[in-house]
């Protein structure tokens, strides 16, 4: 590259939409669902069920619902998202439908298939309506507020199962936390976003460690505070243990600063070690975890992670086949925090595998997106989704399969639960709309809009749109820059 | 930033390589444990899942299986319970298995690797089979004859084919349904706590289970031992045994219920089961000789199976001169199944070989592919030939002229041996009548069957209690089936030629 070209606008690079790659993965998804629900029926019944057409084009419908709302509305997005999205819910409502059939008095699947409309709706409207992620960075404190706000209200309404996690209003219940998530994602990314310079290089220095000032740390170690002491009173020890590796993370990313990670794990293991020995019900959880046979040995029959590890077990390599084991025996949660353990027995650790990997795959595509963008904001709002989903995923499933102890929580789009199930459309709809930004030659082109977004002064010219996603170069070493260019640093 | 992110995401990867590692320890390495532990209901909901294969005799299934639409789906019934429980054993849901039921589980269950058509590869193949079949070598004739000639009372039948070691028949009375234990619930609790006290204990297998004290019945293996060590050449030779005989080191004298035991040969000693005589005799061969005899015919054997479990049969191995006079008369400590007085008679019948007892013909596949089939295997060989021959002419003998003419059949040749034991403090129990034999069709090259028969309570007058009374009824009857069931065979065989 000469000299004379350097601030001379790069050549145009049309970039691949790949609409059509989605639309065809889409029906793939939906095949593979459709076929997953044929298979429970010629299992049970020796015939498949009826309405599998009619469940195949309920959900091809929605399917392409949100195949035309991200075609008309994030055109650039990552073909990936969406069809991953379809084929968790398919299969969750399949695992669903199959779980009904042992209890005619509770079914779960219609109800799933209603919120997961509803999810898809929301989604859609997310995709079309809100143009520009960067909007949401304005609206960091209504977040925060609404987020808090809904954390605190299940305090007044009856505990079910233990957790005072529920909001019941009629016949509808819902799970605010789960709402929260994406609002306290929000507001992290936004206010790190803003405040991260201020975080890693002011403050007093103590020995050879700098203190970053109390001003800047404030506000959002209160908000952190607050939502976890909030979700212990609530007993929900998931969700805190997600918002707690969610702000650990963000507050690595945004400022590069290790001893983050330090004073997290240390705070996490100090949490955990007084929850562990002081609170009834976190203890009672690990004592399950660290002794899962033991009401079997007590006489007792076995516990809900006995029965879990015994559905793993019966899976085996290449599972019992859709609707051929006896998951069902673990009962109550089985097909909410437990219906991995469904999935692991019937499909076995290859089908389990896949599921895995599916998380995988959507998680690391939400870092990716992260890594393409050039504004703090989002890269730090793709990041916190997308680790918000590989928390969730490794809380749920350490938890039923005995390599951490359970704490309630919903595996994502698989589990019965509506609050869940929308809330993560709406988390797929953000990570759409951050990978449309990434990728999309448009508004990024305007040095005017990355300094908005940034509060920086941008120091290079127009961004040169990529073709390959992630950038070929990290930051400057040694930490990070006080004056980073964004623009530069990806375009370099 | 981007190389914060790229250590977030591969903080992920960290987490998702712990959830494979995990999944893979709980799904594979550790997933037999878990499979086998106890409080896993999978194992026995699998288990009932299908219908379990059935139970055959000469072809045809005495057993069968019942849709509850219960978890458990599937329950045992059975065409025959009673006539056939000492063989079948009880499949139950709730108290497990028993006898043929539990020894070839595997089988009748579809676990078995042998029902895989590749049972080299069967491990990779995670489904269970169709429960195979299980084809016994009873037949039913007989077992109908032993059955009906017990007629509830307390005792037990086995008739072996000398020959082989296969078990024709094989009663323990009184019997009971195993059906009514199949399933769960209240009623299979109430049926399984009635069989448990009911006073005349059904489910015992006294076939098998129970061992009882041989009496005069055990005087033939006292013979067979006295005469392959030479202790007696002639058996018409008078023997020199006083009547009564004085136990040697004791002043105990023992009498005989016989007449004419006086220095009386062993003819007629078995002919008429004089005690004196053969309590002297087992003194005469010495205790390792006598042990080694018993051991030959099957006593002392803790690992005998067929392939249930069989109680052992006792000869003491250490005892005073005294004590081995009784024991060689079937008194004292000895004891035997019917089964191993039984293999005494097949012995003498079978040319001095026992060959090993079994009650398992062959096992198919569902589908009738042969598994595999129970070879005939020699025992021990108990005595030579030649006093083998010998103790036949003198059972024979017992038939037609002496205590077991009861059992005596027209146009067949039959030997046996009567025994009365006492038992009971003082012998004041009832005692329980014996009668062992076998019997050979005319022409016939070598006997079709042999029989052990035990009544434990005859229902009679006390004196009139005895082998001969009794059990060679019971025993005749089971000859003739088996004597009739092999002319029949014999017919058809010789059709099947012409033709």
């Amino acid at each position: 590259m000469t000299a004379a070209t350097t601030d001379a606008p790069p050549p145009k690079v049309r970039l691949p939409r790949r609409r059509g790659v989605e639309f065809s993965l889409l029906v793939c998804a939906v095949l593979c669902s459709m076929l997953g629900y044929a298979a429970v029926g010629l299992a049970r019944s020796g015939a498949v069920p009826h309405d599998v057409a009619g469940y195949g084009a309920g959900l091809g419908l929605l399917a392409l619902t949100g195949h035309l709302a991200v075609r008309f509305g994030a055109p650039y997005a990552d073909p990936l998202f969406l069809p991953i999205a379809v084929l968790l819910n398919g299969l969750g409502l399949v695992l669903i439908y199959r779980l009904d059939l042992e209890t005619p008095a509770d079914q779960a699947a219609p109800t799933q298939l209603v919120w997961s409309a509803l999810g898809v709706g929301l989604f859609a409207a997310v995709v079309v309506c809100l143009r520009d992620h960067r909007l949401l960075q304005r609206y960091a404190y209504l977040s925060v507020a609404a987020a808090l706000l809904l954390l605190t209200v299940p305090i007044f309404f009856p505990a079910v199962n233990g957790a005072r996690i529920w909001i019941r209003l009629g016949g509808l219940s819902f799970q605010p936390g789960e709402f929260a998530k994406i609002l306290l994602a929000v507001f992290f990314a936004a206010y790190l976003a803003a405040n991260r310079t201020a975080l890693a290089h002011t403050g007093r220095t103590l020995w050879r460690v700098r203190l970053p000032a109390g001003r800047v740390l404030g506000p959002i170690v209160a908000v952190w505070l607050i939502s976890v002491g909030v979700l212990v009173l609530e007993r929900d020890l998931g969700t805190s243990l997600l918002f707690f590796g969610l702000f650990v993370i963000l507050l690595y990313v945004a400022t590069g600063r290790t001893g983050w990670i330090a004073v997290g794990l240390l705070l996490a293991s100090v949490g955990a070690f007084a929850m562990g020995a002081l609170e009834p019900h976190v203890h009672g959880r690990v004592e399950d975890w660290l002794h899962p046979f033991a009401s079997i040995e007590a006489g007792q029959g076995p516990g809900q992670l006995a029965q879990s590890l015994f559905a793993f077990a019966a899976g085996g390599m290449f599972g019992t086949g859709l609707g051929l084991g006896h998951s069902t025996l673990i009962g109550f949660a089985a097909k909410s925090d437990f219906i991995l353990a469904t999935a692991g027995e019937e499909l076995g650790l290859a089908g389990l595998s896949a599921l895995f990997l599916l998380y995988a795959l959507l998680v690391a595509r939400g870092y990716r997106a992260g890594l393409a963008l050039r504004d703090p904001f989002g890269r730090l709002l793709a990041t916190g989704l997308a680790s918000i989903l590989a928390l969730q995923v490794f809380v749920i499933a350490g938890g039923v399969m005995g390599l951490i102890p359970l704490t309630g929580m919903a595996m994502p789009f698989l589990a019965q639960g509506g609050s869940s199930v929308v809330t993560n459309w709406i988390m797929v709809a953000l990570l759409i709309r951050v990978s449309d930004s990434a990728r999309a030659p448009g508004p990024d082109d305007d040095p005017d809009d990355d300094q908005a977004a940034d509060g920086h002064p941008a120091a290079g010219g127009p961004s040169a749109p990529r073709a390959t996603g992630a950038p070929a170069t990290p930051g400057v070493p040694g930490g990070v820059p006080l004056l980073p260019p964004p623009a530069r640093e990806d375009a370099r | 930033m981007t190389r914060y992110i790229r250590r977030a995401a591969a903080l992920c990867l960290v987490l998702l390589v712990a959830l494979m590692v995990n999944a893979v320890r709980v799904q594979v390495v550790e997933a037999d444990r878990l499979d086998a532990n106890p409080a896993n209901r999978r194992t026995v909901l699998a288990r009932y899942a299908e219908p379990r294969g059935d139970i055959l005799v000469e072809g045809r299934p005495v057993t069968g299986s019942a849709d509850t639409g219960q978890p458990l789906r599937y329950e045992r019934t059975y065409t025959d319970g009673p006539l056939y429980a000492p063989v079948t054993g009880h499949a139950s849901q709730t108290y497990g298995t028993t006898l043929v039921e539990d020894a070839e589980d595997a089988i009748l269950s579809g676990t078995s690797p042998r029902l895989s058509a590749l049972p080299l590869f069967a491990g990779l193949d995670p489904g269970r089979r169709p429960g195979g079949h299980v084809a016994t070598t009873i037949r039913a004739a007989l077992q109908r004859a032993a059955y009906e000639g017990l007629a509830g009372r307390r005792g037990a039948v086995v008739a072996l084919d000398p020959s082989s070691g296969r078990v024709l028949a094989l009663v323990s009375s009184p019997s009971y349904d195993p059906g009514v234990l199949s399933g769960t619930g209240g009623p299979v609790a109430a049926a399984w706590a009635r069989l448990n006290t009911a006073p005349g204990r059904p489910m015992l297998n006294r076939a098998l289970r129970e061992t009882y004290p041989p009496g005069s019945t055990f005087k033939i293996v006292t013979a067979a031992a006295a005469l392959d060590a030479g202790v007696v050449t002639n058996v018409h030779a008078p023997s020199g045994t006083p009547d009564p005989y004085r136990l040697p080191g004791t002043r105990t004298l023992l009498p005989n219920e016989a007449k004419g035991c006086d220095d009386a040969s062993l003819a007629y000693a078995i002919r008429w089961s004089c005690n004196t005589v053969l309590a002297r005799l087992g003194v005469e061969v010495g205790l390792s000789r006598m042990v080694r005899t018993a051991r030959a015919f099957g006593f002392n054997d803790p690992d005998l199976r067929v392939p249930s479990r069989v109680a052992p049969s006792n000869f003491d191995t250490d005892m005073s001169p005294d004590r081995l006079a009784l024991s060689a008369i079937g008194q004292y400590d000895t004891r035997a199944t019917p089964l191993q007085m039984a293999m005494v008679a097949a012995a003498v019948a079978g040319g001095g070989e026992v060959a090993h007892p079994y009650l398992v013909e062959s096992v198919t596949t569902a589908g009738g592919g042969l598994v595999g089939r129970t070879p005939r295997r020699t025992y021990a060989q108990a005595m030579t030939p030649s006093t083998a021959r010998r103790l036949r002419e003198l059972m024979v003998d017992v038939v037609e002229r002496g205590s077991g003419s009861n059992a005596g059949i027209d146009g067949a040749e039959v030997g046996g041996k009567t025994g009365t034991a006492q038992h009971g403090v003082g012998n004041q129990g009832t005692p329980y009548a014996w009668f062992i034999g076998w019997a050979r069709a005319a022409g016939a090259p070598r006997p079709a069957v042999a029989v052990a028969v035990v009544v434990e309570d005859a229902a009679a007058r006390r004196e009139e209690i005895s082998g001969g009374g009794s059990a060679a009824p019971i025993a005749r009857a089971v000859m003739e089936a088996a004597l009739e069931a092999d002319r029949r065979r014999g017919k058809d065989d010789g059709r099947q030629g012409l033709s």
